[in-house]
């Protein structure tokens, strides 16, 4: 396959994988993270370490899957007594608190990141290795729409109280949100720090977070398909028009205030009417 | 011995005291109602009762064990439920789907076990009995948003019974309906009530508590001001004085 085209199929995958993976939090548990970023970041950094130290691709892909969910867990512990804007505000912290640490320590590069990367197989086979990981998160967020979690989940994102009243643990159940979410970003972050081969932090700033936001509200909050759509998307855009790529933030933000006021549902909820009107 | 049992339980908010020194017992098989005026603290004893609230002092025992300071979902775990004031519907979902999320109360502390089932289709039939035992099947397939609010009390009341309550506290069950309706769900809560279902309830429709309740406990100021058969309680000159704002 052509050099261009194996490497936007790796990318949009990778953001397919984050999209998905913040969906299990934000659209189907209800709660909002502005951190999500830090996470990919994390397992970027904790494969990179394994791999560069001469150990196997496998190992560094559970490391990061291991990083990522821990710290997860500790942001959702974190996040437990706080709703809505605090929760975003608490996340979004949590993703500045990374990058701060990250740039300040000489063994993870400092600003300079970890260079000379050396990925297991070439780019078709990181492309592979890339869809495989989101048809993975995909059929994960499949399970979890399909089983009692994710009506569960859906309790929470609702009504919280009114859940507990029901009998639900919450807080486990966001923490369990938590940890899906994350061990898929640090999955995510595996893949991209071996197709990049050098990772520096403004690759995990809070721009990526937005973007990865961006995707999973554009496409249809709550919906898997959405999240798939949303990163295809949104990764597509600014690679068929150059200014999007400069304009970024512009665009992304208008696009955030367009959805939300035209179809808060998304582009699957744009599709779902326009199925319907065609069916009538 | 009681299933629920409050002992001297209070809860300020601020410099108010909500709850004074409150302790009220309820038996197996009771239907109390639980009265008084507006600030009276029946709400916030509700809400301790069901752990919504933490109180400042006192205890509370449910089934001979001591929940004070137990979460809300693992009281209802144990059976003691809540229907709030306000019904808090899922209400994108349909009726069916609002009280099968009652059922979720069996997976509601093992985040594994419930990733694990995906038969909670095979559920629907159970939640379209207890639909069809509150008296709305025809609505089944409706989403929340679409019925009115006396369809909304009762798919509240099926949401809870499908969690399998052993004692339902009811947050005014009948506010904000008309007369027919309120007796409806008055006569719902008696058939409940026959069926063995232990219940609690705060309201305001007096003529309605007289007609359904067994017992009545008459709150004011936070502080409980009577106790027992209705027509001994309302009988009480402290409580004409206090509820009903009568010269003894």
């Amino acid at each position: 396959m052509d050099a261009y085209l194996t490497s936007l199929l790796t990318f949009v995958a990778i953001n397919v994988t984050l999209a998905l993976g913040l969906n299990l939090i934000t659209g189907f548990c209800g709660q909002v993270s502005l951190g999500h970023a830090a996470f990919f970041g994390a397992g970027a950094y904790a494969a990179a370490l394994v791999t560069t130290a001469g150990h196997p691709f496998a190992l560094g892909l559970l490391a990061a899957m291991a990083t990522a969910g821990v710290l997860g867990l500790v942001v959702g512990l974190a996040s437990l007594r706080v709703r809505e804007d605090f929760l975003a505000i608490t996340t979004m912290g949590a993703g500045f608190l990374f990058l701060g640490f990250v740039r300040k320590q000489e063994w993870l590069g400092g600003e300079f990141g970890i260079p000379g990367i050396r990925p297991p197989f070439g780019p078709e086979g990181m492309a592979i290795l890339a869809v495989a990981s989101a048809l993975l998160v995909w059929a994960a967020g499949i399970a979890v729409r399909r089983s009692w979690m994710g009506r569960i989940f859906l309790a929470i994102a609702r009504d919280e109280e009114a859940a507990s009243s029901l009998g639900i643990d919450t807080a486990r159940f966001k923490l369990a949100a938590f940890l899906l979410g994350t061990v898929s970003a640090g999955l995510a972050g595996a893949v991209y720090a071996h197709v990049v081969q050098l990772i520096v932090p403004d690759a995990f700033g809070f721009i990526q977070s937005i973007t990865i936001l961006a995707m999973v509200v554009v496409g249809g909050i709550g919906s898997n398909l959405g999240a798939v759509a949303g990163a295809v998307l949104l990764t597509l855009l600014p690679e068929m028009f150059r200014f999007v790529d400069t304009y970024k933030l512009l665009v992304y933000g208008g696009l955030l205030i367009l959805v939300m006021h035209l179809s808060p549902d998304g582009l699957v909820g744009i599709a779902r009417r326009l199925l319907g009107a065609v069916r009538r | 011995m009681s299933l629920l049992e409050i002992r001297e339980v209070s809860r300020a908010f601020g410099g108010v005291v909500a709850v004074d020194r409150v302790s009220l017992a309820v038996e197996p098989g009771a239907f109390l109602g639980l009265i008084g005026p507006n600030g009276a603290g029946k709400t916030t004893l509700l809400r301790l009762t069901c752990g919504l609230e933490r109180p400042d002092g006192g205890s509370i025992r449910f089934d001979g064990r001591d929940v004070t300071r137990l979460p809300p979902h693992r009281r209802a775990q144990r059976g003691l439920v809540l229907t709030h004031q306000v019904v808090r519907p899922f209400r994108d979902l349909t009726l069916t789907d609002n009280v099968l999320l009652g059922a979720a109360r069996e997976f509601g502390r093992d985040p594994l076990r419930a990733l694990a089932t995906f038969a909670y289709r095979d559920r629907r039939a159970e939640a379209e009995a207890l639909l069809a035992r509150v008296g709305i099947a025809d609505f089944a397939g409706r989403t929340a948003a679409e019925v009115p609010l006396g369809i909304l009390k009762r798919m509240q009341i099926a949401r809870a019974l499908a969690t399998g309550p052993r004692l339902l506290l009811l947050d005014e069950p009948l506010a904000g309906l008309n007369q027919t309706e309120a007796r409806a769900i008055g006569d719902l809560l008696t058939r409940l009530h026959d069926e063995g279902l232990t219940l609690v309830l705060i309201e305001h429709n007096l003529a309605e508590v007289l007609r359904i309740a067994r017992r009545l406990a008459v709150l004011d100021r936070g502080r409980l001001l009577a106790e027992g058969e209705p027509e001994a309680v309302m009988r009480d000159p402290a409580v004409r004085r206090a509820y009903l704002g009568e010269a003894a």
